[in-house]
């Protein structure tokens, strides 16, 4: 197809930028942040005209690009992106200058920071994009790397702690995964996740079929993370500077479950159908764990980390859910559809709530001389009212307050799981309420109650500030009011994983 | 043409004894012109010489009586391996630039051990290819014993022994096939022709695979490498795992594996076990390891269990591994040596991770700790780099006979990211305890030391990104018809 290479360029403009922002002199740290956020910022309009060349009434793969890589290997360069595929850009387009913006304050050693900040978002753009394993696992592994380092140079105390930890845990996942792809090629003849979904449906794995799925599981559930393999996240999240986080949770976190979606549903419906009770007892696990785990900490970053394992529970619960049945009626079609959607919408939001989430938190943070201790706070509504309002908006958003952009995602999920799996669906009913108590913890705790004698100066949001959340908090209302933006986007993709031989 | 890589170096050798030892910019000058023109004459070799057939350069007859030729002659697998010995001579001398002392004589003897390397893999005649072969480790030892640090003595020693032994159990090896196929021949394609015996390949293939692998660092005979490369120079450490440890590999494939085909068919499981212990056993320790330069010992030791095992595969994408991964560990130790050993030893003369904290190497020496990060990603196997290509060769080739063995090479690939990260960690990035003021200063890294490093680091991506680079060279010589009796059918 000789048609503009809009995803071959997607990906080697960041690569390219953060190549070019290391050029510059050590002195030059402004420059550096200029000309990185006018890469983010060409980025984010390339990525705006691609959805407005995507055609939403088709189904399949658009501007797709195929050429031989090592095709001795099976190895392709190959991309494409459906309805998913496009959401996970835009949201990666979105979340990467968002963060660049969120903090103004120079950083040490800003050429690096900025060139592995790129680097990364290289990374998650190759990773929603590519079609064929060894392409789409380089990607993978490419993000890891900047996400390593920068957590360890610019992390808090503990970084090398955390970066490492996220890093092992990672690879480990990483190369499960690699391990099950190795078997796939060898039953299949083929890296192409489509051709592999092709071919071994017709249950040609046999026995091996089932540590195969597990192989892959593994370095899903790790990046996502699904309980028990979480552990990596709240010190990762915690340690990591404010932009970092916000980019850990808004797009990062959103590759677990994209493979969840790619990977896992298309290739294994079969072990997903058999495993599905213990599968989704480790979505409510994650659910509720995450938000009881939430509840009960003290600092507001690692409430808003556990709080984003929380919501994505509420993503592999609706995936979970959406595998229910060998035969479908119409009406369960109907439900595993709408959870299916709910799932999309819930990383869309839930990567945009969540960065500003990570956002506002990093405000706080710097205007208190770097403590995040819930207690340390109280009464900030009436230092700083525009910052409480933005902040509770964002809240409500999180925990799913109708008319923000939360609430259809969580309604949909959960529409497709009290008829599917209702059990599951009444157990994660309870987590929504804890994750709505521990929020509302944190509007009371920093918003409300009488204003310490220290804080009486507490800035307000800056008007950069406020141009830099405006944005996402317009989103959030749009997108709230408005879901069938992104609805349109998604169900086609949705019925195609469902039921890909219609 | 391609021969010319030999003789060039010997020829270097001999010139370079006759630079005066006052002069020891004169001895560099010329060790790095001869390196170059090395190079150049094994990139023109890989782009005339045809990699699906066996191409003979020279074949002469050299001590007739006993069916001694002088038979070079070269394939895709000799091209892939003799482009590394090119490249691993230039980055080598580049890395010896700071020697001063007696630096005729230890370029003189780097080029015979060149010479002896790209001759091992080019011969296509058993009895020059045994005497390229000993040429290689003779210069070795003297390298260590005279240049050399930590022990220098012992791990010399130690080097030799081990060599020799091996050399021993090969040499017995291929003279009983000489004797067995009738005592008219050493040309490896007419000898590979001859029906051995199943039983009697069972038996010669054992002293000519362990005696070859000996030198691969195939576990447990794999004591010899740490030791060796700790204590040799760092120019040598890096040809030693960079090249002298392929010598090992090649040889086990092209004399043990061609000539006896049912040999490794019989103990091909083995083998794999073996390797794969290698390859844990190898990232294990070198995660406990102190000494910087012992990580990457024992990180070779792991890494060379791949090509083993992709040997063992007995199949065209695992050899085809094996062969890429020879390549990509050539390159890539080289690197990793040349940091811990020229761009840091040689400024702080320390190697304990725990004692370089002081030194702020991530700051003091940024441009060696950034080319210690991408040698260390492209040796944890990160996509992108040469390292991945192979060893996700080695294990689709792995998975089919050896499942579980694949599952444990897959653990220590985790083991290696995890050693990596805690060398980069300790040796660059250990928390500033001392203020700037007193950390001491140290020389800024040179020229000669960035353009080695930016060589072998485009090796290593040119052939990650673009991996039919090789490939076109490996697989159309893998097929052809000395070398389809190795794998063909051997995995069933």
């Amino acid at each position: 197809m000789n048609q503009f290479p809009f995803l071959t360029l997607l990906t080697l403009v960041p690569l390219v930028g953060g190549a070019l922002v290391l050029a510059p002199g050590r002195e030059h740290g402004k420059t550096v942040r200029f000309m990185a956020l006018a890469i983010a910022f060409l980025v984010l309009a390339l990525a705006a005209a691609l959805s407005l060349f995507f055609d939403r009434t088709q189904n399949g793969m658009q501007f797709v690009e195929r050429a031989a890589w090592a095709p001795s290997l099976g190895i392709q360069y190959h991309l494409g992106v459906d309805g998913l595929g496009l959401l996970m850009v835009l949201l990666s387009a979105l979340v990467i200058p968002f963060a660049l913006l969120s903090s103004s304050a120079p950083v040490a050693n800003p050429r690096l920071y900025y060139s592995l900040f790129l680097f990364l978002e290289a990374g998650l753009f190759g990773t929603f994009t590519a079609q064929n394993f060894v392409h789409w696992f380089a990607f993978w592994e490419l993000s890891l790397i900047p996400a390593f380092f920068l957590i360890k140079i610019w992390g808090g105390p503990r970084r090398t702690a955390a970066a490492v930890q996220f890093f092992v845990y990672t690879t480990a996942g990483s190369v499960a995964m690699l391990i099950a792809f190795v078997a796939l090629y060898n039953a299949t003849g083929s890296f192409e996740f489509s051709q592999i979904a092709e071919t071994v449906r017709d249950g040609r794995l046999g026995r091996a079929a089932l540590p195969i799925f597990l192989g892959v599981f593994l370095g899903f559930a790790v990046k996502t993370p699904l309980l028990p393999f979480h552990t990596w996240l709240p010190d990762a999240y915690a340690e990591a500077p404010t932009g970092v986080s916000m980019v850990l949770t808004g797009a990062m976190s959103k590759m677990g479950v994209y493979g969840f979606l790619r990977v896992l549903l298309p290739i294994f419906p079969e072990q997903m159908r058999a495993l599905q009770t213990p599968l989704l007892g480790l979505a409510i696990a994650t659910i509720v764990f995450s938000a009881a785990a939430a509840f009960s900490q003290n600092d507001l970053k690692r409430i808003v980390a556990y709080s984003s394992i929380n919501h994505l529970g509420y993503c592999l619960l609706g995936i979970f859910v959406a595998v229910q049945w060998a035969e479908d009626s119409a009406a369960s079609a109907n439900e595993k559809a709408a959870a299916l959607n709910g799932a999309m919408l819930q990383m869309f939001n839930h990567g945009i709530t969540a960065s500003a989430l990570f956002y506002f938190v990093g405000l706080i943070e710097q205007r208190s001389g770097g403590s995040r201790d819930l207690h340390y706070f109280g009464g900030l509504r009436k230092a700083a009212p525009v910052f409480c309002g933005l902040m509770g908006i964002t809240v409500f958003a999180s925990l799913g307050l109708p008319g923000l952009s939360g609430f259809v995602g969580e309604f949909l999920i959960f529409k497709g799981a009290f008829a599917l799996a209702p059990w599951a669906a009444s157990v994660a009913a309870l987590g929504l309420l804890l994750t709505a108590i521990f929020l509302l913890t944190i509007l009371q705790r920093v918003f409300s109650g009488p204003l310490p004698e220290n804080w009486r100066a507490w800035p307000d949001l800056t008007n950069a500030q406020r141009l830099t959340a405006g944005p996402i908090i317009a989103l959030i209302f749009i997108l709230g009011i408005y879901p069938r933006l992104l609805t349109d986007l998604v169900n086609p993709t949705a019925l195609a994983i469902l039921w890909p031989n219609l | 043409m391609i021969a010319w890589t030999i003789y060039i170096s010997l020829a270097g050798a001999a010139g370079l004894l006759f630079v005066p030892a006052a002069k020891p910019c004169l001895a560099r000058r010329t060790a790095l012109l001869v390196a170059l023109a090395g190079l150049v004459f094994a990139i023109v070799g890989v782009t005339m010489i045809p990699a699906g057939q066996l191409t003979d350069i020279v074949n002469a007859p050299w001590v007739p009586q006993l069916g001694i030729r002088f038979h070079l002659a070269a394939d895709g697998i000799s091209l892939v391996l003799v482009l590394l010995t090119g490249i691993a001579a230039v980055a080598g001398v580049l890395f010896s630039w700071n020697i001063e002392e007696r630096a005729n004589e230890f370029f003189a003897l780097y080029f015979a051990l060149i010479g002896g390397v790209y001759g091992v893999f080019l011969s296509f005649d058993l009895f020059l290819l045994f005497v390229f072969y000993e040429l290689a480790i003779i210069p070795k030892y003297f390298l260590i014993v005279i240049w050399g640090s930590t022990r220098r003595e012992y791990g010399a020693m130690k080097l030799a022994l081990y060599s020799f032994g091996g050399s021993a159990l090969v040499l017995i090896g291929l003279i009983a096939a000489y004797v067995v196929a009738g005592a008219k021949t050493f040309d490896l394609v007419e000898l590979a022709r001859h029906p051995f015996s199943p039983g009697f390949q069972t038996g010669a293939f054992l002293l000519v695979f362990v005696g070859f692998a000996v030198l691969a660092g195939l576990w447990p005979f794999h004591t010899w490498a740490p030791t060796g490369h700790v204590a040799a120079p760092t120019g040598a450490s890096m040809l030693l795992a960079g090249v002298v440890m392929k010598l090992g590999a090649y040889g086990a494939l092209r004399v043990a594996m061609t000539l006896f085909p049912a040999g490794l068919r019989a103990w091909r499981t083995e083998i794999a076990f073996l390797a794969v212990i290698g390859i844990v056993y190898g990232a294990l320790a070198a995660l406990a390891q102190r000494d910087f330069k012992f990580v990457i010992g024992y990180s070779s030791v792991s890494h060379m269990g791949f090509v083993l095992l992709g040997l063992a595969t007995l199949r065209q994408i695992g050899l085809s591994g094996a062969v890429l991964q020879m390549f990509s560990h050539g390159v890539i130790a080289g690197l990793l040596f040349a940091v811990v050993g020229r761009m840091i030893y040689d400024r702080v003369h320390l190697r304990d991770l725990e004692r370089l904290r002081p030194f702020q190497l991530n700051k003091a020496l940024p441009f060696a700790a950034a080319t210690f990060l991408l040698a260390g990603a492209a040796s944890m196997g990160l996509p992108g780099f040469s390292g991945f290509i192979a060893e996700l060769q080695v294990l689709l080739g792995a998975w089919q006979s050896f499942p579980t063995l694949t599952i444990l090479a897959g653990a220590g690939i985790v083991v290696g990211a995890a050693y990596t990260l805690r060398a980069l960690d300790k040796a660059f990035y250990a928390p500033d305890t001392a203020g700037p003021a007193e950390r001491p200063a140290l020389p800024p890294i040179s020229l000669p030391e960035r353009l080695g490093a930016l060589t072998l680091l485009t090796a290593t991506l040119a052939v990650g990104l673009f991996p039919n680079i090789l490939l076109n060279l490996i697989q159309p010589a893998l097929a052809s018809p000395l070398m389809r009796p190795v794998w063909e059918g051997g995995a069933m």
